[in-house]
């Protein structure tokens, strides 16, 4: 199959060099510009560790990525078994809603969002029309709002690697726990949720380290003063002007994700999504 | 119990999107649901005021040259790849994905910093240059997977039989990764098409794309046009999606 013959190994190099050029010399320069302060290598460091409000907003972007995770496992993984289980039409159907999303622009999904949860959007008005709420919920514009969105964007990427590793488990061995007595309950607890943990681990580090990153929901649906990293990096370009500042912040979410990344793939075969292996 | 659970999350995916469309046909100028009124001015405001036809232009020809050309490179690339040895072409596999890793935040500061000493911030070669880096991991990953599928015997037979190593490539190899390729190319437009994060900080005021011109609408004056947009987005999304599905058909069956 690997039975190329011929050279054309070189073939790779015109890509190899616009990466090289364009990619990974401006992020190198980016970490190296978050040293490069005439008051010291580490000062920029100092002052996120020394500043309450940006471990705040650190502490605040962990806890948020941690949330979206556990949400998107619990929906993830019904879905993701009705996937595997389901008629050939029942999988088609469910894999149109999860790749619709997949494939729709991420501003036209949370614009659908501020549609659906703003104080006279779709879901305030249908409540207060049933006569359940007097006052319009706070749906959008803080954590809830970017919960919300946030998990829903992610959904897909814990979704399908939970869905891999349930395809590939031999549905045998929960007839077997059955058949030795064992109730539906059990069988579910102690066989077939153990064995499809790995799923659900690639899933959730791929989740939580995406979330760690990102830019787009929070800045659009979130509160304006409950800001997260990403938004944080963006203030210090845009607003400040300390570049040292946000090359330090960039270089430590570089660091995390990687970080992450890499014990994902190692542990959980994450890069295995690819499919370059 | 489990139907319930996943009706319900189906519905949470797809919901919010359905419900842009009855949005961009309203009459009022702003967002109230039940829409009131039904119109096509909205869908008129965004053919005819210059912001967001220029947006939608100068997407277009962004996402198609950053697609050709991350489509070139990461093809040739893939072809390149699997003619290393193993632990070589592990490691420039890494690379090529790494754009797919590194946060967009990052990657659009990083950009930001190096293009505006190049004289690449505002105009439209700097944001086919970080789209085209941005799109080449989708193109080397469909094209490598429909590689490990093909019987490269073939092209020993075309050889054997007397083509030239060009003739090979475009009588034999091209046709046989072709499906890899046209989704590549695909994926390529598209992820230039939607991309947000990396054209706020670079397009400047002279070069605005689409989501920015969406971006600026959304964040500041929510009018039912940023509907009317994100339909003709939906809409477009569907058309490339059809088009692949007809195109990775093989003309030879």
């Amino acid at each position: 199959m690997r039975n190329l013959t011929g050279g054309g190994a070189w073939l790779v190099l015109p890509a190899v060099l616009l990466l090289a050029a364009f990619f990974l010399w401006p992020v190198g320069e980016l970490v190296a510009r978050s040293f490069r302060d005439p008051a010291g290598a580490w000062v920029h460091y100092q002052r996120i560790w020394e500043v309450p409000a940006y471990l705040r907003i650190l502490n605040r972007t962990l806890v948020i990525s941690a949330m979206t995770t556990v949400i998107c496992v619990v929906l993830a993984y019904p879905l993701a078994y009705r996937l595997v289980t389901a008629s050939p039409m029942g999988r088609a159907v469910i894999l149109v809603c999860v790749l619709i999303p997949f494939w729709t622009n991420l501003l036209v999904r949370s614009y659908g969002w501020i549609i659906m949860l703003n104080p006279q959007g779709v879901i305030n008005s249908a409540l207060m029309g049933l006569g359940l709420i007097d006052e319009p919920l706070r749906l959008v514009y803080n954590t809830t709002g970017v919960l919300i969105g946030m998990s829903q964007i992610m959904l897909p990427f814990m979704i399908l690697p939970i869905a891999a590793v349930m395809a590939r488990l031999d549905p045998k061995v929960t007839h077997a726990a059955r058949s030795l007595g064992a109730t539906p309950v059990q069988a579910f607890f102690k066989v077939y949720l153990p064995l499809t943990m790995p799923g659900v681990m690639a899933g959730s580090v791929l989740v939580f380290t995406i979330s760690l990153g990102f830019f787009v929901i929070p800045a659009l649906l979130g509160g304006s003063r409950e800001i997260l990293l990403a938004q944080l990096i963006e203030f210090n370009i845009n607003q400040v002007l300390n570049w040292g500042l946000a090359a330090a912040l960039s270089t430590v979410l570089l660091i995390a994700t990687l970080g992450l990344y890499w014990i994902g793939d190692r542990w959980f075969g994450l890069g295995r999504i690819w499919g370059l292996k | 119990m489990l139907s319930g659970a996943v009706v319900a999350v189906s519905v949470y995916l797809v919901l919010p999107t359905l419900a842009i469309i009855p949005i961009s046909f309203s009459d009022t100028d702003f967002i109230i649901f039940p829409p009131q009124g039904f119109s096509l001015r909205w869908y008129e405001t965004f053919f005819t005021q210059p912001a967001w036809r220029n947006a939608a232009i100068t997407s277009f020809i962004v996402a198609t040259l950053a697609a050709v050309l991350a489509t070139v490179l990461g093809t040739l690339a893939a072809l390149g790849l699997a003619r290393l040895g193993q632990r070589l072409a592990r490691g420039l596999g890494a690379l090529f994905i790494l754009p797919l890793i590194v946060p967009t935040i990052i990657t659009a500061v990083a950009f930001y910093g190096t293009f505006s000493r190049l004289g690449m911030v505002g105009n439209v070669p700097g944001l086919v240059l970080a789209h085209t880096i941005l799109a080449l991991p989708f193109v080397v990953i469909n094209v490598s997977a429909v590689m490990q599928k093909v019987d490269w015997r073939i092209v020993d037979a075309a050889r054997s039989l007397g083509a030239t190593p060009l003739q090979a490539f475009w009588k034999v190899t091209l046709p046989a990764i072709r499906p890899g390729v046209l989704a590549g190319a695909v994926f390529a437009f598209l992820t230039s098409f939607d991309e947000i994060v990396i054209a706020l900080f670079i397009s400047g005021a002279r070069a605005v794309t689409l989501p920015v011109q969406m971006w600026s609408g959304i964040r500041f004056e929510i009018s039912p046009v940023v509907a009317a947009a994100s339909c003709l987005l939906l809409l477009m999304s569907c058309f490339m999606l059809t088009l692949y599905w007809l195109l990775r058909k093989d003309p030879v069956q």
